[in-house]
């Protein structure tokens, strides 16, 4: 690109994008944005992402604090690896962005606060058919080894998983597992305009799945819940309204209601709407308020047999950003 | 410290019109029970959130309390009938997250059942004391080595710099 | 900015601080808690220099909110919204906590109950912190009444509200006003008359240009609130056009069709199947029982429309429903007697001459079934011994516990009757007797000086199983004469049981109805026992009479005429304040999943089909609060107890919960950071 005398050179921002525990569809959405990743490139230089460049860790580690203008911070906090490169980079970086429904409230990585490191670590190395047989000493990663040429560390693995804000102090949040397209731009414009909400919110539309859905929609009595495969809904008529356990209710809309389209009910990926401090609370409370009985016998029934497993229906993504976090560990 | 005895630490939501109620007639009539349950007044049995409960709970509560008025007779008609909904979808889901069904538990009372709010209180407590103390937040904290594993990152990223031409 | 928030702790004399410690209570909270610019322990904080010294403080330390520690909300949580408003702050950023009926009178442990006081004032803190300032509003009371019930409680309140100049709807479910009073003989302890007293009222309630009488009506549906209620009243079809209807009493006097009359007569006496129920009803206009008619039956018949002479008996005739706007609306609807063949030890409804009470007074009365003589079931035979059982059905654990307040004192009535109206012996068998009020105790020693007998002991049981043979044909009372020590037997001709005042059969749905509920012995809740008996818990909504607890007459014309007071208070008023206690829906965060919409009791959500969301109509909310719990989007918000404001108390009521770890900070949604210079230059 040439400069004419009097064009000053334009200075590009530094842009970090990092994945901690996670499973690469961020980087993949980030991608998403198609040709724009163009008008991305033309004002920052990506100084980190482990999945497409070659940005070195300590090259993060001498910078200046806050010499990283922009970090995507995607996925959970699980190791004590994950937790010292969310530190320095919300060291190294003026906006911290939690990018994803991992990094903003546990995701699908979050349901391993149904168990502890033990359990986890039994299934994978001790019954896990893939690493069991080759493992008959059971052999268990170890935090540290003596070596004769000095003690090699592994990260710790935590027994709970956080979200990047149990972690450190996050600017903003990015929700969606993963997040969609049009959002990641939608942000990435807001960023470079200058044109952001307080910060702590989150960036995204205020309002739930059910406004961008088309099906008609009626006062709800359930006197039944139907698990997905009991029954084939019908395509105009709203899910829940069908006994089927919608989650478009509580989560924030932005998908253009994807799921409902394919005749299938919201899974929650979107996470919350603004304010809602425990999104399996409001879902489950709303879900619960519409029952139609009054007698508790009644009502007992219609959970045991339509709602076999609260907490997978109600925080499948969002249990460690949840208020309790993880299921009580056996002392 | 085995010679101390727990004592739980309730949180009780009561709704305006009976529950609460029903705590100041105890009160009135200088019933005694047991100081370990918080009152916290909403206006309706009907406005308690699980959220409220979780929120409990987390906070450090050994066990919730959420009380309204009789099936039948809620001053707001019928509301009291969507808080039993939500506690029950709430105590599937309780457990589902390993808290004992004992530790939260739904009363009704109406205005003029002060020594019945008592005694329901007294229990709950008992109930709550054998079940232990929960102190929720401990269950996320981490045991050793952390802290000392990340500054030992540091450390030996530091070092390797110092390897490095 | 920051809050100034002033904690006031009372000592309430010795009552809070007699168990907790008030003073370091009241240290603690100054030297802990955030935000706390002023914290003071006083004797008696809603004494005039209690209250003078929180607006002193409000003034002159600029405080921002006030924590209040003292006795229940209940009490004074208007006395101190008063202060702060007195002293320019609004009164929705006080926040009362509770440490006397929940912390000093109930707990003895000193250390546990401070302790917990200093949580609930942490909690309340933390609370008030969030609190925002609420704007009440008002709005216009619609001047004309609806009272419910045309017995005597009904009809004073009507006639004070008429009387005043206000418009008066009054609905009667039976085909006349008059209540129980009209069916009995005499009242005590006057021995009044009881027409005598009672027709005067209900002819003028009749003839009152402010008053429209709806009688054989019923009131179907409620909706509104205070000051703008709307009502839908079925009138039922009387067969008869009203309009036309002169009252000549024609047609009751030809109608070949004889009806026991189980409700005016209790059963003793007959009607016709076109009817009045008594002589002085009002209104004059009969009624046709279509279930007894013979033209209804039968098709044949209808010699009422032959021979009226206005051409005034319309079999075609249908229910009418009526719609009006009122602004309050009084229930009166009273008591029903309880049921005294429940009793089957005592016979009543298989033994011939036991009599319930309201059988007792048809039978006392001139006008009824055996013209005011005291006769056996056979309607000659004079007894010669009478015997009143107390408390049939009323403080007895099997049926009702309450006492049913009349009972003694119309017992020394038909005692009274009795002797004057025969040569017969009479008994009365009490457990206690109950003549408490003006004139009650001197008519107890009278009937004793008249040579009424009274035996204490609750009878076990009446039979015909005659024993000796004074006691052959005669019904045998087995007892327990307490004050002789012994059991004994008695036999009579005659036993009158004393039932018990029970709330009508449908009291508890009809209450509902209206916004009301009943209380454990199914008598309508007041808004407070001592301090507001005519008042509800729904605004707009007062009780008088029988139907708020078993009463006499004087009692329910008190609380007739109370009720009308508050009501005529309103009404010149003019306008009513609104609590701001109520949900609102942001309708950017609305999704319009209608979840809220089956929420509500009150209809005060709607769905706008249009715009897909859901909204709340704020005169129709009465602030429960259950719409926002259930909204999955978080859209709707409680004013003045949403979720900050709740969060922030339950963290403050944990304050000394002992974890290990504090609980996930929250998010820090407040400051505004501007961005990077580097990325604004691009």
């Amino acid at each position: 690109m040439s400069q004419t005398a009097t064009q000053p050179a334009k200075t590009k921002g530094k842009l970090a994008i990092y994945w901690a525990a996670s499973c690469g569809g961020c980087e993949i959405a980030l991608l998403q944005i198609d040709a724009k990743i163009l008008d991305v490139a033309a004002a920052f230089d990506v100084v980190l992402w482990p999945c497409a460049t070659d940005g070195k860790v300590h090259q993060i580690e001498q910078m200046a604090d806050g010499g990283i203008d922009l970090c995507f911070f995607n996925g959970s906090i699980r190791t004590s690896e994950q937790e010292y490169m969310a530190q320095l980079l919300r060291r190294k970086a003026k906006v911290l962005v939690a990018f994803g429904s991992c990094a903003s409230e546990g995701c699908i990585p979050g349901l391993a606060n149904l168990n502890d490191r033990q359990s986890i670590f039994d299934t994978v190395y001790k019954e896990g058919s893939a690493t069991a047989p080759e493992n008959p000493g059971d052999l268990r990663p170890q935090h540290e080894t003596q070596m004769p040429e000095g003690t090699l560390h592994l990260p710790v693995f935590y027994d709970t998983l956080k979200t990047l804000d149990q972690t450190v102090e996050v600017d903003y949040f990015l929700p969606g597992c993963p997040p969609e397209a049009e959002r990641i731009w939608a942000a990435i414009e807001a960023i470079l305009a200058g044109n952001l909400p307080p910060r702590g919110s989150t960036l995204g539309l205020t309002t739930t799945v059910c406004d961008e859905c088309k099906r008609k929609r009626g006062e709800k009595k359930i006197k039944k819940f139907y698990r997905t495969w009991q029954i084939i809904p019908d395509e105009e008529t709203c899910l829940l309204d069908q006994g089927l356990i919608c989650c478009g209710i509580a989560t924030r809309a932005g998908c253009g209601a994807l799921c409902p389209q394919v005749n299938s009910p919201c899974i929650g990926c979107h996470g919350g709407n603004d304010g809602v401090e425990d999104y399996g609370a409001r879902l489950s409370s709303a879900v619960a308020s519409v029952i139609d009985s009054s007698d508790p016998d009644e009502i007992e029934r219609i959970i045991a047999d339509g709602i076999p497993d609260p907490v997978g229906t109600f925080y499948r993504f969002s249990l460690a950003g949840s208020l309790l976090r993880r299921k009580k560990r056996d002392s | 410290m085995p010679d101390e005895i727990f004592e739980p630490k309730i949180v009780g939501f009561c709704c305006n019109w009976c529950s609460y109620r029903a705590a100041d007639l105890a009160g009135t009539a200088r019933i005694k029970y047991a100081p370990n349950v918080r009152i916290l007044r909403v206006m309706c049995s009907g406005r308690v959130d699980p959220s409220f409960v979780l929120k409990a709970l987390a906070s450090g509560a050994d066990g919730v309390l959420v009380a309204g008025c009789h099936p039948g007779e809620c001053h707001y008609i019928e509301q009291n009938y969507k808080a039993m909904r939500r506690y029950h979808l709430l105590k599937h889901t309780l457990a589902g997250l390993g808290v004992e069904p004992d530790r939260v538990r739904l009363l009704w009372a109406s205005a003029a059942e002060g020594q019945q709010f008592a005694e329901a209180i007294d229990k709950l407590v008992e109930d709550v004391r054998k079940l232990g103390p929960l102190r929720w937040p401990g269950n996320w904290a981490e045991d050793g080595h952390r802290q000392e594993a990340i500054a030992a990152i540091a450390k030996e990223h530091q070092e390797a710099i110092e390897v490095l031409p | 900015m920051p809050e100034k928030i002033g904690v006031y702790i009372c000592h309430c004399g010795s009552n809070i601080a007699g168990t907790v410690d008030v003073q370091e209570v009241a240290r603690w909270a100054g030297a802990n808690l955030k935000g706390v610019a002023v914290s003071r322990d006083y004797k008696f904080m809603c004494s005039s220099l209690g209250q003078q010294m929180i607006e002193e403080d409000i003034r002159s330390q600029g405080l921002t909110r006030v924590v209040v520690a003292a006795c229940s909300p209940h009490l004074h949580e208007k006395t101190f919204r008063r202060v702060c408003e007195n002293a320019g702050l609004n009164p929705y950023l006080l926040q009362m906590t509770n440490v006397r009926e929940h912390v000093s009178w109930v707990h003895t442990d000193k250390q546990a109950a401070t302790a917990k006081a200093k949580a609930l004032v942490a909690a309340a803190v933390g609370r008030v912190a969030q609190q925002e300032s609420l704007e009440r509003t008002y709005v216009e009371v619609n001047p004309a009444t609806l009272v419910v019930g045309g017995g005597i409680a009904g009809l004073q309140a009507t006639l004070e509200l008429a009387d005043a100049g206000y418009p008066v709807y009054l609905v009667e479910r039976e085909p006349s006003i008059g209540g129980h009073m009209a069916q009995f003989d005499k009242t005590f302890p006057t021995l009044d008359c009881a027409a005598c007293i009672l027709t005067p009222k209900m002819s003028e309630v009749g003839q009152h240009d402010k008053v429209t009488l709806l009688t054989y009506s019923e009131l179907e549906e409620v909706s509104g609130s205070v000051g703008n209620f709307k009502v839908k009243i079925r009138q039922r079809a009387r067969m008869v056009d009203a309009a036309k209807c002169t009252g000549c009493g024609i047609c009751i006097e030809k109608c070949p069709r004889k009806v026991r009359d189980d409700q005016f007569e209790a059963g003793m006496g007959f009607r016709k199947a076109i009817y009045t129920p008594f002589p002085q009803a009002v209104p004059r206009i009969p009624v046709i029982d279509t279930a007894n008619c013979t033209f209804f039956r039968t098709g044949k018949c209808q010699i009422c429309a032959k021979l009226c002479p206005t051409e005034a008996v319309d079999y075609q005739q249908q229910d009418e429903i009526v719609e009006l706007e009122v602004g309050n609306i009084i229930l009166a609807t009273g008591w029903k007697q309880f049921d005294c063949s429940r009793v089957g030890s005592y016979g009543y409804g298989r033994l011939p001459n036991v009599f319930s009470a309201l059988e007792f007074e048809r039978m006392c009365n001139a006008a009824g079934p055996t013209n005011g003589k005291i006769v056996l079931r056979d309607g000659k035979t004079e007894p010669k011994s009478v015997a009143i059982i107390h408390c049939v059905g009323s403080r007895d654990v099997n049926y009702n516990a309450h006492c049913s307040a009349i009972c003694c004192m119309a017992a020394l009535k038909f005692g009274h009757l009795v002797i004057e109206k025969t040569q017969a012996e009479v008994y009365s068998f009490y457990i206690d007797m109950r003549t408490n009020q003006k004139g009650y105790e001197e008519f107890y020693q009278r009937l004793g000086e008249e040579g009424m007998q009274f035996i204490r002991g609750k009878v076990a049981e009446v039979s015909q199983a005659a024993g000796p043979a004074e006691e052959a044909g005669k019904l045998v009372l087995q007892f327990d004469d307490t004050l002789l020590g012994r059991q004994r037997r008695l036999p009579v001709d005659m036993v009158v049981l004393m039932g018990a005042l029970e709330p009508q059969a449908d009291a508890k749905e009809f209450g509902l109805r209206c916004g009301l509920s009943c209380g454990a012995a199914g008598w309508y809740i007041e808004r407070h026992p001592k301090l507001d008996p005519v008042a509800t818990m729904t605004d707009g909504v007062f009780v008088a009479g029988a139907c708020q607890g078993p009463k006499d007459i004087p009692a329910s014309v008190a609380q007739g005429a109370a009720a009308a007071a508050r009501v005529a208070g309103m009404i010149s008023k003019g306008t009513v304040m609104i609590e701001p206690v109520v949900a609102a829906i942001d309708e950017e965060e609305c999704s319009g999943c209608r979840i809220c919409n089956t929420m509500c009791p009150y209809n005060a959500i709607e769905f706008d089909e249009e715009k897909e969301v859901s909204r709340v109509t704020t005169a129709l909310c009465k602030g429960c609060g259950t719409c926002v719990a259930a909204c999955p989007a978080g859209a709707i918000t409680a004013a003045h107890f949403n979720n900050q404001q709740i969060f922030a108390e339950i963290e403050g009521v944990l304050c000394d919960a002992t974890n290990g770890e504090t609980a996930s900070e929250p998010r820090d949604a407040g400051t505004e950071r501007s961005l990077v210079v580097g990325l604004s230059s691009l």
